[in-house]
């Protein structure tokens, strides 16, 4: 056998073993969902059990305020992304293409921002929404999600921009646009690629906050749907079955936004458009 | 098509002096090639030009308007960039577009601009591919395509040849010529290639160290160069250089090193008398070493060692030792020298370059 072939064999094998370990808990936590009520804690290992139901989704939707907490948790999520990509792409711009003082310090502490712990913000950000009067409301959420994940964006997309030749503005300009036309028309379009990891990083983020919702949301209509499966766990019974249903909802906003943007993560846009 | 006037301009960088007062004035339709080393400042004068750097004193005029606060897009220049800088997420037609639409032309008046530059510059079946399906020589005609439909005051090119091949080049550098021709604009051309600078240029202008050493015709600036720097960068292969002192023997002057005594005769250094005794250097182009036995000064000859000769088709390098002195000279391919042997030879008196020593500025007509 070929050199090439044993070796694509080998990857091949690791990838699939890689794949099982994703996939398996969460073929699990499917099969829960649709368990009937008296089997949620069997060792049957059936990926379809005898007897599947949805009821535990129709109990789901019906019993509780699910599809508000979806709603809550989108409204947030998407704003969160939106906010925080538009800062982060014009921030990391000046970052990226002009000198001004203070900039290395800068970028110092938007990088040693990201080495403490989520943890020890919880009371700063507490105290400041609570002065903001911003408790239990969306904005005081999407503020506190925006500001944590800006640091990350704007190193991600700084990184790129100082990719991106800058004779490509400079020709911009000299064909008529400024600064920010450059950015707008040239600069934005190249960097789909890195805007779009700095969008998924985001949501994912702001989709699956648990501590700081827990701390500024208190009441269970303004509950994001991290707080809402929380909810379902009772002090002597947990539903299982409803719990396993909501963690398998929530999964596919976050797929379809991965795979709509999947086709921009693919790199090499710049490829052509100087020498080489 | 417009003039461009450079008024005492100085640029620095921190500290870095990188243009010390620069004078220039570049008349209407004209086509000016700036050339110099890498570092000479010549890509920063036309980035001043194009309005991408900040002047730090003195004045840029485009058609006897003062330009320096102006933005780059208000300057009505374009500019061909080394590296192309097509946008890559356009298709050709929209890279060739991008400023008219800016400038909200009519749709009709942009495709007929934009069929006119791509005719010219046979682009009409590439309109519709992205810049990375195309070839660098496209890429290249596609950024002076993108320069064209402008119909700009001044056209800048930024060593637009440097990234493509010695074929491609020599095929662009032709392209370029005919571009003139056809378009008889005002063009600033900025090359460290002497090769492009001469065939090229309407006017040289050459530079170093940030100071415009010289600035004349290609013909001037190669046959009279105005000191041993211009003498050394202009001319292929570069000129031979020699140190040493006028002498006066005999009735007749001299150039003397310890390694050769060469006659100058008096009607290529006339001031002669005036520098007897002092350090001169003494520059002469290969082509002007006269090897071939019937054209030779007998009376004058010079005798040296064949030390390498270099087969270049239809003529060679021949590497010369007069002593210490190494010195090239360009023969006929296939003749009768051959390494070790010894060479006689004297020089084109009319051609000889003598400079100051100190100063390095040229002291012969």
């Amino acid at each position: 056998m070929k050199k090439e072939t044993v070796k694509q064999i080998l990857l091949h094998i690791g990838l699939i073993c890689a794949a099982l370990i994703c996939v398996y808990p969460l073929s699990r936590i499917f099969t829960v969902s649709i368990r009937p009520g008296d089997r949620i804690i069997s060792t049957d290992l059936a990926l379809i059990p005898d007897q599947a139901t949805f009821l535990s989704y129709i109990k789901l939707l019906k019993e509780t305020y699910f599809l508000r907490w979806l709603y809550n948790s989108l409204v947030i999520t998407a704003a969160t992304s939106f906010i925080g990509v538009s800062l982060a792409s014009t921030a990391a711009y000046a970052f990226s293409r002009f000198e001004f003082f203070g900039k290395r310090s800068a970028m110092i502490v938007l990088l040693a921002t990201q080495m403490i712990p989520a943890g020890m913000l919880i009371l700063p950000l507490f105290l400041m929404i609570m002065k903001l009067n911003l408790m239990n409301t969306y904005l005081g959420m999407i503020i506190a999600y925006s500001v944590s994940s800006l640091p990350f964006s704007i190193w991600i997309l700084k990184g790129y921009y100082d990719t991106i030749p800058k004779s490509l503005e400079e020709a911009a300009m000299v064909d008529g646009t400024g600064h920010i036309g450059a950015f707008w028309k040239v600069i934005l379009p190249l960097s789909t690629p890195a805007l779009s990891i700095a969008f998924l990083f985001n949501f994912t983020a702001a989709w699956n906050e648990y501590l700081v919702a827990r701390v500024v949301l208190f009441s269970s209509k303004q509950y994001t749907w991290t707080l809402g499966l929380f909810e379902l766990q009772g002090q002597f019974i947990t539903q299982w079955g409803m719990f396993a249903a909501g963690s398998m909802l929530v999964t596919v906003p976050v797929l379809l936004v991965f795979l709509y943007s999947s086709k921009w993560l693919v790199s090499g846009l710049t490829l052509g458009s100087v020498k080489g | 098509m417009a003039s461009v006037n450079f008024k005492n301009i100085v640029k620095k960088y921190n500290d870095n002096l990188i243009l010390d007062n620069v004078n220039l004035e570049i008349k209407d339709h004209e086509f000016v090639v700036v050339v110099g080393p890498s570092g000479c400042g010549k890509t920063t004068l036309l980035r001043l030009l194009a309005g991408l750097e900040e002047i730090t004193s003195g004045d840029i005029e485009i058609d006897n308007i003062k330009v320096n606060d102006l933005p780059p897009s208000k300057r009505e220049i374009a500019m061909v960039f080394q590296d192309y800088a097509l946008y890559p997420h356009m298709t050709v037609r929209e890279n060739m577009s991008f400023a008219l639409k800016l400038k909200r032309f009519p749709k009709e008046e942009i495709e007929k601009r934009v069929k006119e530059a791509a005719t010219i510059l046979q682009l009409e079946k590439l309109l519709n591919r992205m810049p990375r399906q195309l070839s660098g020589g496209q890429r290249q005609r596609v950024a002076i395509g993108r320069a064209i439909v402008r119909k700009p005051k001044v056209f800048l090119f930024d060593e637009p040849l440097s990234n493509l091949d010695a074929k491609l080049r020599e095929e662009m550098r032709i392209e370029i010529a005919k571009l003139y021709q056809n378009l008889n604009s005002t063009i600033v051309y900025v090359t460290h290639d002497q090769v492009e600078a001469m065939t090229l240029a309407g006017r040289i202008v050459v530079m170093n160290k940030g100071i415009v050493q010289q600035n004349g015709t290609p013909l001037d600036v190669y046959r009279k160069p105005q000191n041993a720097f211009v003498a050394g960068f202009i001319g292929s292969p570069t000129m031979n250089f020699l140190k040493g002192k006028i002498k006066f023997e005999g009735d007749f002057f001299y150039f003397e090193n310890n390694d050769a005594k060469i006659f100058l005769p008096m009607f290529s250094f006339p001031e002669a008398e005036k520098y007897s005794g002092k350090e001169v250097i003494l520059g002469i182009r290969p082509d002007d070493i006269v090897l071939d036995s019937a054209k030779i000064d007998h009376a004058h000859k010079l005798s040296a060692v064949v030390e390498v000769i270099e087969l270049l088709g239809h003529r060679e390098n021949i590497y010369l030792k007069m002593g210490e002195q190494r010195i090239l000279a360009v023969g006929e391919a296939f003749g009768d020298l051959s390494p070790n042997a010894k060479a006689e030879f004297s020089l084109n008196y009319k051609n000889i370059h003598i400079f100051d020593a100190i100063t390095e500025k040229r002291i012969n007509p």
